[in-house]
């Protein structure tokens, strides 16, 4: 699906309760933050990575109630000054969720790594509507999005995982 | 003076407890001068209880009076454009700004309303409940004086509320029993029922107090005018009861299934009774009894929807265990049904009936607007595809509603809509010491 410059088709433009919500498309719903982070803590951004990997190793479904597909992050240089960029795809649209996901970031303690970014809202765990409103600045919407699996969630590919390894222990057991 | 224990001689009765009253009436002004709306607060704060006030007379009393405002009320009132803009986006922009976002389209839409309140020029909500009918009439009529008495002072609508009969217990005009939900708020002296995963925290529903999240978060200012206040959504619900009763005939063949259709609708029968707990057969005594009614979870106890189907109307308004960060979303409800009461075995009428109803929470964005958006009228919602509440979503008779059963599901398309959305608006409504400043605004101080 090619998407208009600005990430929305105008004449179908769906309201949030944070402003409009950018389009469901064949790979779902992703957003693409990309954020100058404050001098001198790409250590600290990259230790985060570690962090999360840990948290999932000792709770798998902690992330379980973002709807995630997939998430992406990559620190780069432009001109001497490093960025971050936080690729998501996910089920549904950002702005159903953004509370649960503010708490889920803290929970989890994974919150500090947007407070290393430039910009970033002091009272952000407080203020969801700043939250979003950074994000809202700082997302880049994609202009081509594709699905191998179109318009599928992440529910349903489990669900149906689930499904083909049950049928295949019921084979099995009938040997 | 931050945080503490809860005010309760500040506080607005209708947030903390629910006056016994079997009647009452809703009036929607508009000031159209300053000095007029001044005037008619000034008198009618005295008649305004507080929750300290109710606890300790509710015997004796015979009507209880709330009053809230709208954004362009509090404006109207003298408000300064400094405060008015420290007040939440969603506030500030009313419910019929926020259609879309509530899903409030179609029939349901603001231009169909009826009752004036998506007019701008709405201001304020005077609440009354009462004891009988008499007590009504002789507050309507000291109203209609004091309004008389107030230049600028218009009344744009009115609504009569009776309880619907038999007044044993509290039901709606589908049957349904009502007043289930009731949570208890830390602090508020009321116990948490079984099945509530304990008390919530006063930041929830009142402004000035700690919240789930732990802090206070930022108050509109000045403080005196939002300490000890809330925000109040309200949703005039039309019923069309003969067109539910027409569906539960079409789908149950005996009374039986009739009920049990109805019960499926819901997620509880119209008992009370969870389906969870009384899958098969009505269980009135379990419906009746609080400390059983609400025991019951969905992971564990109906991963598959088998007793309480996934898009039921109980399964949106309150997940449980199925959905993250619950006590962020919390609610509470009041309100009270209007309109006659269409006995069982009569066809319809054509006259409107329904519920007036407020959700009373501290962000309307956060926790009604949630609801609304997300949880009623997701289509999507618990992977459902095509469905919405089949209660009070908002229904075009495209959408179906799936029951899953052994050895199949039921899948009924074209569900109709047993709701329609007559009226509405976000309000403000103040602690006493807050209504008192609002009151004095104006007066060299």
């Amino acid at each position: 699906m090619a998407i208009p410059k600005g990430g929305f088709f105008a004449d179908k433009v769906e309201q949030g309760r944070y402003g409009p919500i950018f389009p469901k498309t064949p790979a779902c719903y992703g957003f693409t933050i990309i954020a100058k982070i404050k001098p001198g803590s790409e250590e600290t951004v990259r230790s985060y990575g570690k962090k999360i990997e840990e948290t999932i190793a000792g709770l798998p479904e902690a992330l379980e109630v973002l709807q995630l597909h997939y998430l992406r992050w990559v620190l780069f240089d432009i001109n001497k000054e490093t960025y971050f960029m936080y690729q998501g795809i996910f089920d549904t649209d950002f702005d159903k969720y953004t509370e649960d996901a503010v708490a889920l970031f803290s929970k989890y303690g994974i919150n500090t790594v947007f407070e290393n970014l430039e910009g970033f809202p002091e009272d952000w765990k407080t203020n969801a509507p700043a939250f979003v409103k950074f994000v809202r600045e700082h997302q880049c919407p994609s202009f081509l999005e594709y699905g191998e699996y179109p318009y599928v969630s992440a529910r349903e590919i489990k669900k149906a995982l689930k499904l083909k390894a049950a049928f295949s222990d019921a084979l099995d057991q009938m040997q | 003076m931050q945080g503490g224990k809860l005010e309760f001689d500040d506080i607005q009765h209708i947030l903390l407890t629910r006056a016994p009253a079997i009647t009452g009436r809703y009036e929607f002004l508009s000031f159209r001068n300053a000095a007029g709306g001044r005037a008619w607060l000034s008198a009618i704060l005295e008649k305004v209880h507080s929750a300290a006030a109710v606890r300790a007379s509710v015997g004796k009393d015979k009507r209880w009076v709330s009053v809230a405002f709208t954004w362009n009320g509090l404006r109207a009132l003298g408000v300064d454009d400094t405060s008015l803009a420290t007040f939440p986006e969603e506030f500030k922009q009313g419910m019929v700004a926020r259609a879309e976002i509530l899903g409030d389209s179609g029939a349901n839409h603001p231009k169909n309303w009826v009752d004036n309140t998506a007019s701008p020029d709405l201001h304020a909500i005077v609440i009354l409940f009462a004891k009988d009918p008499t007590e009504r009439g002789r507050c309507q009529s000291e109203h209609k004086k004091l309004i008389a008495h107030c230049e600028g002072v218009e009344v744009l609508s009115s609504l009569d509320l009776e309880a619907v009969p038999p007044l044993a217990y509290p039901h709606d005009h589908f049957g349904y029993r009502d007043r289930l939900s009731e949570l208890a708020i830390e602090g508020s002296g009321d116990e948490p029922r079984p099945g509530f995963g304990g008390s919530v925290k006063a930041g929830e529903f009142i402004l000035g107090y700690p919240d789930e999240e732990g802090s206070i978060p930022p108050l509109p200012r000045p403080e005196v005018l939002s300490r000890n206040g809330s925000y109040m959504a309200y949703r005039r619900l039309q019923e069309h009861v003969g067109a539910f009763r027409d569906f539960l005939r079409q789908h149950g063949e005996t009374p039986e299934q009739q009920e049990l259709v109805a019960a499926k609708l819901m997620g509880r029968w119209r008992s009370g009774a969870p389906l969870v707990l009384a899958p098969h057969k009505d269980d009135p005594e379990l419906g009746a009894d609080m400390q059983r009614t609400n025991n019951f979870n969905y992971k564990e106890m109906d991963p598959h929807g088998y007793a309480v189907p996934l898009g039921a109307h109980i399964r949106r308004m309150n997940p449980r265990d199925t959905a993250a960060n619950m006590n962020r979303r919390r609610m509470i409800r009041r309100g009270a049904p209007y309109g006659p009461h269409l006995p069982e075995g009569t066809p319809e009428d054509g006259k409107e009936r329904g519920i007036a109803a407020f959700v009373i929470c501290a962000s309307l964005v956060r926790q009604f607007e949630f609801a609304q958006n997300v949880w009623i009228n997701d289509k999507n919602f618990h992977e459902l595809g095509n469905e919405r509440d089949p209660i009070i979503g908002n229904q075009d008779g495209t959408l179906e509603y799936k029951i899953p059963m052994r050895p199949i599901r039921k899948k009924i398309t074209g569900l109709p809509a047993f709701t329609t959305l007559r009226g509405g608006a976000y309000f403000f409504l103040p602690g006493l010491k807050a209504l008192r400043y609002l009151a004095s605004l104006g007066t060299p101080r």
